[in-house]
């Protein structure tokens, strides 16, 4: 039931980015969603998870996509539907949205189970993703801080105003 | 020592051509032109005089080995290592080739010699020389080769000499095409040889000389080969020499070659690169003896050249023209030798002809340089005050080639007779019979015209004859006396019997042992003895000279009303034209290909570079059609990446089904 | 009541679909952005649903890698965008083809 709910909102909130024209709409609603799935990551007991989600995602990412359309001064686009490849697009979606659902069906006959009583104690926990992250994904973490200072320093020598 | 004597003139003929003929010692070392002068004649005729003493110490170490073994063979490298055939770089010296070689490096040392007067001033001295050179190297190749191959490397190499020496004025643009002319009909010959050579090795598995006459002498192995393949070889051998020795029907080139300088003219189209076919084909002796059939067509056509050619000399007005339809009759006379068997009288008269055959047309290129290049000889006479010593052996060398008795020529074109007559046919022998008539007749009258009578000399020409340089003369008084004492070599026996000389025939019996197989067939009528034919011979020769004597000297203003003269007239025109022989393969021939010659041309041009640029137009408008997709828009590249990305689930799901 | 994981799965395809269908039709850049990461989104709830339903913690450890990558990579294209405004005055990407030929 939970998760009928926040899986609408999520669609919803999708269907809403994609549609409004103005874009601060589209960014507030894009915070909607991450919401709603932060929700369905605590459903599937990824608590430590769905937190990061809630700080970084919605929390950082967002306000930097916000800051950007305010600096910007972004007025709201005329969403023509007449556009030349429009029909083209929604056929190619649609096309996608079939394949879905055949691998829905193949998916729904596998029967991949969640294990709803045998899991580990600490599975999902702070505790569970420390455990793993620094031992057998080390290496990776150690990475992300070097792209994360790349992307500092790209950021900064992009965006910077050159004098004269 | 053997190989060296091919090699040495090669050496000259690099020397000559990167120092001197390349510029390189006048335009990079700034040399002076007195000593490229004398440096090129000293390289130049050194090499071959070097040639010759080798060629002469080889000869005499011959001499000293017994009969059956003359024969010395010396290999330098391996050429051809291809599994079971294996060519090497080898030479052979035996009696046959000895007589070649000494033909070829003496006569050759004594050209070489008159070229220093000859073709003094000329802007490309330096060049001729090397080019000479370059020939009598390749010509020793052809000659000392002990295998199919190597002796056709020197074949080709000796046309290509030719091909260089004829046109060696090549900016007269009739120079160049006669040289161009004889490097074609030329290789229709070769054409025919290089199939005998695959026909040989198909046959007998080796092209190796000794490997291949030792099988065609075996009984054994023969009775396997069928007598068509061993008439296909001798033929096809025969189309090769066909074409390298003027006979019919590719003599045409012959005439035009004349182009060329005339010491050119008498070292290849009169001593040596001519007689190549027949060296070949005395060479491949075993072939020709066992294939009667081959035998007939060789004589055949050997007798219609030689009296075809006659029948032309008779009328034609430029002196070197008389004397290159002479040559191809006397070449005529060796194969008809060779054809009946009788190898070693063609030789013979390959050698005597050597003699005084160069003799004439260094005698010739005198007059010339006399006459300040004139050639018709109806502007020439009276010459022989101002020029003696060109004059009287001119006469020599006529007398000699006519037959008269005593004289080298005589002795020769006898033994080709007899043997003629010996292999009882007798159509042929008439015909030789009468060829004598007419070449007595027209050397006598070509000597007349040229230096008795009244001088027709024009006068702005008359003030510069002069003789020529010694360089010049000595050549021509050593080839007169040549002329004279060279027949007694092979003097026939029953003739030296009468004088009390037994096995007077030492050229028969030296060239004999290279001989593997006799091919003479005794038939003759025996209508006639010995005696007998000599008398028809010498009174042949009597004939021609007395008819031209009448003509042309009692009675100078007859032969002109004679030409006129309406049962002669149409005659005339035809010997004149060279009974238009080269207008009819002019339009048989030539026209044809060179008609389909330009057809496949537009052909090639249309299809083969329409397709060539119809493929890079092709690639270039697939290019610009897919250059659209690099429109830049975002949008279109990430709705690509989609469909895309649509089509392999598609794809991976349809193979799922499957 | 519980859910299976199909359910999980096929809302996360739902959800890659809309964004990619915002990537390719909207003109306006930021959108665009916003899109991608509407489909970044899909792809880490993919990760957490098979984390779960395999009882491994390596789908959890992946999505916090996806995460920090969707940072740096919103991070440097903001910036991007930022300057070509500057540049071009407009964020209409149908303008914005330097890239052509």
């Amino acid at each position: 039931m939970v998760f009928y709910v926040f899986a609408a909102l999520a669609v919803a909130g999708a269907i809403v980015v994609i549609a409004h024209s103005n874009p601060v709409y589209s960014a507030v609603s894009l915070v909607l969603t991450l919401f709603s799935t932060a929700v369905l990551f605590i459903l599937l007991h990824a608590d430590f998870v769905a937190v990061i989600q809630v700080l970084v995602y919605a929390g950082a990412i967002m306000i930097l996509f916000i800051f950007t359309v305010m600096f910007l001064n972004l007025r709201p686009e005329s969403f023509k539907f007449d556009s030349k490849y429009m029909y083209f697009k929604v056929s190619v979606f649609f096309v996608l949205l079939l394949l879905v659902g055949y691998f829905a069906s193949i998916g729904f006959r596998m029967g991949l189970k969640i294990n709803y009583a045998g899991e580990p104690p600490d599975f999902g926990s702070a505790e569970g993703v420390g455990t793993v992250l620094f031992t057998d994904y080390l290496l990776p973490f150690e990475l992300t801080s070097v792209l994360i200072v790349a992307a500092i320093i790209g950021v900064v020598a992009i965006a910077k105003k050159r004098e004269g | 020592m053997t190989a060296w004597i091919i090699l040495v003139p090669l050496i000259g003929a690099l020397i000559n051509g990167l120092v001197f003929a390349s510029g390189f010692w006048k335009k990079v070392l700034r040399g002076d032109e007195h000593t490229e002068h004398n440096v090129v004649n000293i390289v130049g005729c050194g090499v071959v005089l070097v040639s010759a003493i080798f060629s002469t110490i080889l000869f005499i170490r011959l001499l000293s080995l017994p009969s059956a073994d003359r024969q010395i063979i010396e290999t330098l490298f391996v050429w051809i290592p291809s599994g079971d055939f294996s060519v090497s770089f080898e030479v052979m010296f035996d009696t046959l080739s000895c007589v070649m070689a000494l033909i070829i490096t003496w006569i050759g040392f004594l050209i070489h010699l008159y070229s220093i007067g000859y073709m003094h001033g000329d802007k490309a001295y330096a060049k001729y020389f090397t080019y000479l050179n370059i020939f009598i190297f390749f010509m020793l190749t052809l000659v000392l080769a002990n295998n199919f191959p190597l002796m056709f490397v020197g074949w080709e190499g000796v046309g290509l000499a030719s091909y260089l020496l004829i046109g060696f004025w090549f900016n007269d643009t009739e120079k160049a095409y006669a040289g161009r002319k004889a490097f074609i009909v030329n290789r229709i010959g070769d054409f025919g040889f290089i199939l005998g050579i695959f026909l040989i090795f198909f046959l007998f598995g080796s092209v190796n000389f000794q490997e291949v006459f030792g099988k065609a002498l075996d009984p054994s192995f023969m009775s396997g080969v069928s007598a068509v393949a061993i008439t296909a070889v001798a033929l096809l051998l025969f189309v090769g020499a066909v074409g390298k020795s003027a006979q019919i029907p590719l003599y045409v080139w012959l005439p035009d070659a004349m182009a060329g300088p005339t010491p050119v003219s008498a070292l290849i189209h009169a001593a040596t690169m001519v007689t190549a076919g027949a060296y070949m084909m005395a060479r491949c002796n075993v072939f020709y003896s066992q294939s009667p059939t081959a035998q007939m067509i060789v004589v055949s056509i050997a007798a219609l050249t030689a009296f075809l050619a006659a029948t032309i000399a008779i009328t034609q007005n430029d002196i070197k023209k008389v004397l290159a339809y002479s040559t191809v009759s006397q070449l005529g006379y060796m194969f008809m030798a060779i054809g009946v068997g009788a190898y070693t009288a063609g030789l013979f008269h390959l050698l005597t002809h050597a003699f005084f055959k160069a003799l004439l047309f260094l005698g010739s290129g005198s007059v010339i340089h006399a006459l300040s290049g004139e050639q018709d000889i109806r502007k020439m006479g009276g010459l022989r005050k101002f020029i003696p010593v060109t004059s009287y052996t001119f006469l020599i060398g006529s007398l000699a080639i006519a037959g008269v008795p005593f004289m080298s020529g005589f002795f020769s074109k006898d033994e080709i007779l007899a043997s003629v007559y010996d292999g009882g046919y007798m159509i042929h022998w008439i015909l030789a019979l009468i060829t004598v008539v007419l070449t007595a007749f027209y050397m006598i009258r070509l000597y007349i015209l040229t230096f008795e009578g009244k001088s027709r000399v024009p006068e702005a020409l008359k003030k510069h004859i002069h003789e020529s340089p010694y360089t010049m003369t000595i050549p021509l008084v050593v080839l007169a006396v040549l002329s004279i004492f060279g027949g007694y070599v092979g003097v026939p026996e029953f003739m030296g019997e009468v004088v009390g000389l037994h096995d007077s025939n030492f050229f028969d019996k030296f060239v004999s042992s290279s001989i593997l197989l006799d091919g003479t067939r005794h038939i003759g009528h025996h209508l006639f003895g010995h005696w007998a034919l000599v008398a028809f011979s010498i009174g042949a020769a009597a004939l021609g000279i007395l008819v031209a004597f009448y003509l042309y000297y009692i009675k100078p203003s007859l032969p002109d009303k004679i030409a006129e003269s309406e049962a002669v007239k149409p005659l005339y025109e035809l010997s004149l034209n060279k009974w238009y022989v080269d207008e009819l393969y002019d339009y048989i021939i030539v026209r044809p290909y060179c008609y389909i010659a330009e057809q496949l041309a537009k052909f090639d041009t249309k299809f083969i570079d329409g397709a060539v640029n119809g493929v890079a137009a092709v690639l270039k408008e697939t290019a610009l059609t897919l250059q659209a997709a690099q429109s830049g828009l975002l949008r279109s590249y990430a709705s690509l990446m989609a469909i895309g990305a649509a089509a392999i689930l598609i794809i991976i799901m349809l193979w799922q089904n499957f | 009541m519980a859910v299976s994981i199909e359910h999980y799965l096929v809302l996360s395809a739902i959800l890659f679909l809309i964004g990619a269908y915002g990537v390719i039709t909207r003109k306006n850049i930021i959108i665009v952005l916003m899109s991608l990461e509407l489909m970044l989104n899909a792809a880490n709830l993919t990760f957490v649903a098979f984390s779960r339903a395999l009882d491994d913690m390596t789908g959890h450890v992946f999505m916090i890698m996806s995460l920090t990558v969707a940072a740096a990579e919103v991070a440097v294209g903001l910036a991007l965008v930022v300057s070509v405004y500057r540049h071009k005055e407009t964020l209409n990407i149908d303008v914005l083809k330097l890239l052509k030929g």
